[in-house]
């Protein structure tokens, strides 16, 4: 594993065993052979439909599912963690060193607490300080990087807009002090206006303290203003990964191209010219066989149906599983 | 073009333990048969309010002022809707001459009843056609909204569907009775983009052949550019700007209007960066003097924004906009 590569998945699976039996052997693919290198530094872009498995890949470099299947490290220079087999101290040292967005901290935790002690609680829980000065040292100096003054520190957390929880939200995921941040839809329930202002400051913090973001969305707008590298999701599958200006130049994917071509353009003279994908994605517990996209791709040949197309790396760093992604290409230029 | 429905001065509060919210203040607007009203603004802004207002389905704890008024315009003469207090008599503005479909479908099914079933419900309440006749008109409309094999379907309840296909037996079923004016409120924002854009389509279609007037509520500008003939932005309550969708988007007059659009991410220029709108949401209780942008806005004028209410200006015959910069003292 090279040196700037902070997170790397091969043929990463989870699979969640569903239905009531306790002998029940179905199995929900929500992450399937999924092949990942996340850069040091980088803000790595997660998006895809609703099911198609962003959370649960989120999740399991977190180590807060099961992985099920292939290998997962962690490497930050100071440590390196094969993710699959993690436990005991590793695992709690592995908690400081990657965490999560809440979404909304407000629905998360108790109403109760002050934006001290939520900010204040990973520290506490993990025993990173070793008295409440310190913490408060701490906590204050989060707290200041995320636009939070010592009176807001006081309040409890219902007394925030959304733009405001959602720092606190970030202040807490950063206190710990983590490498890896895996950033869940966390300007989705924002307002547009407030929404510019979590982002800018999400970047400014990747770039202040050098960290990695792996940023879940299903906005392919805000995706495309502020990761460096993007990654699509299909029914578990990763069908295309490259770097922002290529993969939004360029797709290579007709799911890909079908799903930016979805996005409603601001010109309200260009209307209706969507390149329209026809019906759903499917189960998760019933899926296709051959590339999962064959039953809504309207390039599909017999082929798809019957051979799943591996993700091929063509050497210029944009990787795409699709059969038939040169000759698209090649008709898409003709 | 006439007005289908003409809503005015409408101030709406409510009663609660911090005291009276104002929610909905001094809005004015009408649409007219055929026409597609977008109504923008961030979360809280009374969007919905307004919305519902207009079915006079607000909680029991709303206050309208004595001069709201809102007058829908039916075949039979005009009906003053906030005077309608009867379940009989508010039928007409509740799944009659009006429909609402909303953000989560299953709010609007009831999970123990099969679709058809609530389907023929709703077709028998608002008409006198027989079971038989309203279960084949709701199979026609099922089919009509693109969900395959609608004989089968309307057995079936509302959480055997997925979310697109729910979000599309909501607008069958919102459409049955042949409204003159269709709200939807975000009936779009739970759905991922491949299937909002099936979901627009299929509403495009619809207007076109229903010639129905729509309220469409959304905070997305792009949906409000791919299907509304008018833009209505709110803010805290106000109506702060309304014009043809065309102008409001490629040339807005207010500040509010112009930071939204400014911070919105725009696909054909990755490099431009991020501009928010500065601040916060002021929360409800403590609603700002003046106009209520001023706590934000980047164009403040200073004492006059901080005290006096903007009032309406016209700055085309079709584009109006409440903001000092373009009221006349400011500008002699
Ligand atoms: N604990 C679980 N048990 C069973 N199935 C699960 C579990 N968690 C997730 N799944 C399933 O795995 C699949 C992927 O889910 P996931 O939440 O990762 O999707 P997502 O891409 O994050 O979607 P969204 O955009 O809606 O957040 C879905 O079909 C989901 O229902
Ligand atoms: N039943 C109610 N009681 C008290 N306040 C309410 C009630 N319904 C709505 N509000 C308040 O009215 C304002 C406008 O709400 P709404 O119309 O739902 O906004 P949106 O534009 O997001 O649809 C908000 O401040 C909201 O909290
Ligand atoms: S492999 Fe076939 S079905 Fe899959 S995306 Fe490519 S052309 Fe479409
Ligand atoms: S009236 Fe004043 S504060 Fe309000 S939008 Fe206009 S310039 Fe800004
Ligand atoms: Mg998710
Ligand atoms: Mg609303």
């Amino acid at each position: 594993m090279s040196d700037d590569i902070l997170i790397s998945a091969r043929d990463l699976s989870v699979g969640f065993r569903i239905g009531s039996g306790f002998f029940s052997k179905a199995v929900l693919k929500a992450v399937d052979h999924v092949d990942l290198d996340i850069a040091k530094g980088s803000f790595f872009g997660l998006v895809g439909e609703s099911g198609s498995g962003k959370t649960t890949l989120g999740r399991a470099l977190l180590k807060a599912v099961p992985i099920t299947g292939g290998t997962a490290r962690y490497n930050d220079g100071e440590v390196d963690l094969d993710l699959t087999t993690l436990s005991g101290p590793a695992l709690k040292d592995y908690r400081k060193r990657a965490q999560l967005i809440f979404q909304d901290p407000y629905a998360a935790l108790s109403p109760r607490m002050t934006v001290r002690d939520i900010i204040a609680e990973p520290l506490e829980v993990m025993g990173l300080t070793k008295s409440r000065e310190e913490t408060d040292a701490r906590v204050r100096e989060i707290a200041a990087k995320c636009r939070l003054n010592l009176e807001h520190l006081r309040r409890f957390p219902h007394a925030f807009s959304g733009g405001q929880r959602q720092r606190i939200s970030i202040a807490r995921a950063l206190v710990s002090g983590p490498q890896f941040i895996v950033a869940d839809e966390s300007v989705a329930a924002l307002d547009v206006s407030i929404q510019a202002d979590v982002l800018n400051l999400l970047k400014q913090i990747q770039r202040d303290m050098g960290l990695t973001f792996l940023f879940i969305s299903h906005d392919l707008s805000v995706v495309a203003h502020t990761c460096d590298h993007v990654a699509v999701m299909y029914l578990g599958r990763l069908v295309e990964s490259a770097p922002t200006r290529t993969l939004f130049a360029a797709p290579r994917h007709p799911y890909t191209r079908a799903l930016f071509s979805a996005i409603p353009s601001l010109d309200p003279d260009d209307r209706g010219r969507a390149q329209k994908l026809i019906g759903e994605i499917p189960s998760p517990t019933n899926q296709p066989p051959g590339c999962k996209f064959h039953t809504r791709c309207p390039h599909a040949i017999d082929r798809c149906k019957a051979e799943e197309p591996v993700l091929e790396h063509p050497g210029d760093g944009h990787e795409v599983a699709c059969h038939r992604w040169r000759e698209l290409l090649d008709e898409m230029v003709a | 073009m006439t007005a289908l429905i003409e809503v005015e001065n409408l101030t709406l509060k409510f009663r609660t333990d911090e005291g009276l919210i104002t929610a909905v203040e001094d809005v004015s607007f009408s649409i007219a048969k055929g026409e597609v009203m977008g109504l923008v603004g961030e979360s809280g802004s009374g969007k919905s309010v307004t919305a519902k207002a207009l079915m006079h389905l607000n909680a029991k704890n709303a206050v309208y002022s004595p001069e709201s008024r809102i007058t829908l315009h039916t075949d039979s003469g005009p009906v003053d809707v906030l005077s309608l207090t009867t379940a009989r008599d508010l039928k007409v503005v509740r799944g009659g001459a009006i429909s609402m479909i909303f953000q989560e479908p299953m709010a609007s099914f009831a999970p123990a009843i099969t679709i058809g079933k609530q389907m023929v419900e709703q077709l028998q309440l608002h008409s006198d056609m027989s079971k038989a006749r309203a279960r084949e008109i709701s199979i026609e409309m099922l089919d009509r909204v693109g969900i395959s094999d609608p004989a089968r379907r309307v057995d079936q309840y509302a959480f055997e569907l997925s979310g697109g296909m729910r979000q599309r037996a909501m607008i069958a079923m919102a459409l049955s009775t042949k409204p003159k004016l269709l709200i939807a409120d975000e009936p779009t924002t739970a759905l991922d983009v491949t299937i909002q854009a099936q979901v627009l389509d299929l509403m495009k279609d619809l207007v076109a052949e229903f010639h129905m007037g729509i309220v469409f509520i959304t905070h997305d500008l792009g949906v409000i550019a791919q299907t509304a003939d008018k833009v209505s932005v709110m803010y805290l309550g106000r109506l702060i700007e309304e014009g043809p969708v065309r102008e409001v988007i490629r040339n807005p007059k207010h500040p509010y209007t112009q930071g939204l659009l400014a911070a919105l991410p725009k696909l054909d220029d990755l490099e431009a960066p991020l501009t928010p709108v500065a601040g916060d949401i002021p929360s409800p209780l403590e609603r700002p003097t003046g106009c209520v942008f001023h706590t934000r806005c980047p164009k403040f004028l200073g004492d006059i924004c901080k005290t006096a209410l903007p009032r309406d200006e016209k700055v085309d015959p079709n584009h109006r906009v409440a903001c000092h910069i373009h009221s006349a003292e400011v500008m002699a």
